[in-house]
């Protein structure tokens, strides 16, 4: 017991001075740690951090939209003296008010991924421009069906009833790229272009996204155009189809970029796919949270837009006239997960 | 003394009836009677109205044997799972666990084959060997230690789930690898076509393990047992049955069925998934409830949980089909819920 007693206090005083010297600690706070897109943008978090010298800690909630773990994860944070939070809202209007009890304690904020409700609840946003990532894809179905686009029958497979943010700006930045009337922008499902015959929820997962593409091919066994919120759900869609042998005629779209996701559309299973940087934005936002405990300075927004975009990229094997793209083989190169 | 005495007036002029209680046979009352000794009734006839108003709003966009059979493939796993629910809520237990055995044990089976290479049957057997594990974890707690149900599948839910993301890295395997390379992982994603109905061998096998439980439960020693345990467990004990090794079978048989859920789950998306499968412990009770399984043991068919599956199904679809937004179902569904534990609650009233 003695010896134990003892090792532990030698361990305490050689962790000391490191901890000593690395004053600057940041948080992130992610949706959940069963999503590889997290785990990407966890790991190149922790690789900046231990680059810069920042300490780094991690909290997740315990599924998608575990809103109250996120919360209690701020208020850890704020009170272990933290510089900065990265943060990925489950709830986006939901956790505004903590957001500002971290900021109103001298915390600088920056929302990763998915931007607050409002946008500027955040000091800053480090996010993919969702609304673009849509509209790549829209335009190469577009582009892809040519003068039949204007018979398309298209499926519209979403992430959930509640109409997070993200689902809305890809949604929606697919319709405007195929030339679709989005109606009111800010939801999805007001459209009235025939073309579309139905919005189903998938909660983003292969199985949601089965049983979705299932009840649209019911309403209309002729889809020849699927837009899914993400890569798994068109994996599932994918499945539907194949089981009334519908495989091959129709087009499926999707966005995120992960490494499966890259290696359906090299397989032909997804036409084209947006790709998303979670990596860069998680490493990004550990330098800001570094820049701000240094010397006090907020991140800038990307000029002409009201957060910082990490970019992205369209992948497909099959490129389209006018639509900037990029092959498979380099989509691997950059994928996560 | 030559008069008979009062007694043996008194016997001469006695009541041949037996004593009975005044049965009012109102139509009402038979109609109780007929759904309390016929516990799938309730549900069945739910199933067949809400069949009948879809096809008459919707047509033969509903009402045709592709849309029938659409319906048992998407309420195939959420069935199966739901067997299993019922087996443990008959003997008035519940079971929080089955969706996060049933997508560990998918997991496994995909793993085993791909990350350490064993022949897919060898880790279909072990995904299954691990569900059936995690059940008698949940059994031996539950009948030896004596903690309650409820308890010990929420922890073994957190338990079983957290295992699953830590042992994928929450990583998915692909539809394309599984189906070059270990096929039999779809196994029960492979279907046939009877007319225009497509019949996947998951939901043959959704059908047959039913009725192969209705069996078991009607007419079967350990099948009585499972009610008794579930009705009154002292009595039960007190009459010779071993309820402690009940208990723990039906835990064990429910993880089993759990796994093999998980293995129906890899035929119908394609792929071995670890974040699937999240919301199948509420929709197996929903399944259990609508179909008149009373949550206090003992009552209630597995024919029931059946046609209860299929109404949310028909629900789902049919409101789908019609265009309405996906809250709408939810909505029904949770009345329906209400709906179901109410008229469980007057039938109730017969045998008082």
């Amino acid at each position: 017991m003695k010896k134990l007693l003892l090792g532990t206090a030698l361990c305490l005083a050689a962790m000391t001075p490191a901890a000593m010297a690395q004053d600057v600690s940041a948080c992130l706070i992610t949706k959940a740690d069963t999503n590889p897109f997290f785990v990407k943008m966890k790991e190149g978090a922790e690789a900046k951090a231990a680059e810069l010298g920042v300490t780094l800690k991690s909290y997740a909630g315990k599924i998608d939209g575990d809103h109250e773990t996120q919360v209690a994860a701020i208020e850890t944070c704020i009170a272990d003296g933290a510089k900065g939070i990265l943060i990925t809202a489950s709830d986006t209007s939901a956790i505004v008010q903590s957001v500002q009890q971290a900021r109103d304690a001298g915390l600088v904020v920056i929302a990763l991924d998915t931007p607050l409700t409002p946008i500027d609840a955040a000091d800053a946003t480090f996010a993919t421009d969702n609304f673009l990532a849509g509209e790549l894809i829209g335009k190469w179905a577009a582009a892809k069906m040519g003068a039949e686009a204007a018979n398309a029958k298209i499926a519209m497979l979403d992430l959930a009833v509640s109409q997070p943010s993200v689902d809305v700006l890809r949604d929606q930045g697919f319709l405007t790229g195929f030339g679709i009337d989005v109606a009111d922008p800010n939801k999805w499902g007001d459209e009235t272009d025939p073309r579309i015959v139905g919005h189903d929820v998938t909660a983003g997962n292969e199985e949601g996204g089965r049983k979705a593409m299932e009840n649209l091919l019911a309403k209309d066994p002729m889809i020849n155009l699927v837009y899914t919120i993400n890569e798994p759900s068109a994996a599932g869609a994918y499945e539907a189809l194949k089981s009334i042998g519908r495989e091959n005629d129709v087009t499926i779209v999707s966005v995120d970029g992960g490494c499966p996701g890259v290696a359906n559309v090299k397989d032909g299973v997804i036409g084209a796919t947006s790709q998303q940087y979670p990596l860069q934005m998680a490493a990004l936002g550990v330098e800001a949270i570094k820049a701000w405990a240094d010397s006090g300075a907020k991140p800038e927004p990307t000029p002409g837009k009201d957060f910082f975009d990490t970019g992205v990229k369209l992948v497909t094997d099959t490129p389209a006239d006018g639509v900037e793209s990029i092959d498979s083989a380099e989509g691997t190169n950059l994928c996560w997960g | 003394m030559s008069n008979p005495s009062e007694a043996e007036q008194g016997l001469t002029r006695r009541s041949e009836s037996i004593a009975s209680f005044d049965h009012q046979m109102t139509l009402l009352s038979r109609v109780q009677h007929a759904l309390h000794s016929n516990p799938a009734l309730v549900p069945l006839i739910v199933l067949v109205f809400s069949v009948i108003v879809f096809g008459a709003l919707l047509g033969t966009k509903f009402f045709s044997s592709f849309a029938m059979t659409l319906i048992l493939q998407q309420v195939a796993i959420v069935g199966i799972v739901g067997a299993a629910q019922s087996l443990v809520i008959l003997t008035a237990g519940i079971d929080l666990s089955v969706g996060a055995i049933m997508v560990l044990s998918s997991v496994i089976m995909g793993q085993f084959t791909f990350r350490l290479g064993m022949p897919p049957a060898v880790a279909i057997a072990c995904g299954l060997v691990v569900g059936t594990f995690i059940g008698f974890v949940n059994g031996w707690l539950i009948a030896r230690v004596k903690l309650p149900p409820f308890i010990v599948t929420l922890g073994i839910w957190q338990i079983a789930l957290a295992t699953n993301f830590l042992y994928s890295g929450n990583e998915t395997i692909r539809a394309q690898e599984i189906e070059t390379q270990a096929p039999l992982l779809q196994f029960f994603g492979k279907s046939f076509t009877l007319g225009g109905a497509v019949f996947t061998y998951g939901v043959i096998f959704f059908i047959v393990l039913v009725l192969v439980l209705a069996y078991v439960l009607r007419h079967t020693a350990w099948g009585r047992h499972v009610y008794a345990v579930g009705d009154d467990p002292d009595a039960a004990a007190l009459s010779g049955v071993n309820t402690k090794r009940i208990l723990i079978s039906v835990y064990m048989l429910s993880g089993l069925i759990c796994a093999f859920a998980g293995w129906v789950l890899i035929g119908r998306i394609g792929s071995v998934s670890p974040t699937s499968g999240q919301s199948a412990n509420i929709e197996s009770i929903t399944a259990v409830v609508i179909g008149g399984i009373s949550l206090f043991g003992g009552r209630g068919s597995i024919m029931g949980m059946f046609f209860g599956a299929l109404i949310v199904g028909v629900f789902s679809l049919g409101l789908r089909l019609m265009g309405a937004d996906a809250q709408w179902t939810y909505l029904l569904i949770g009345a329906l819920i209400i709906a179901a534990v109410a008229i469980d609650q007057w039938i109730r009233k017969v045998s008082a």
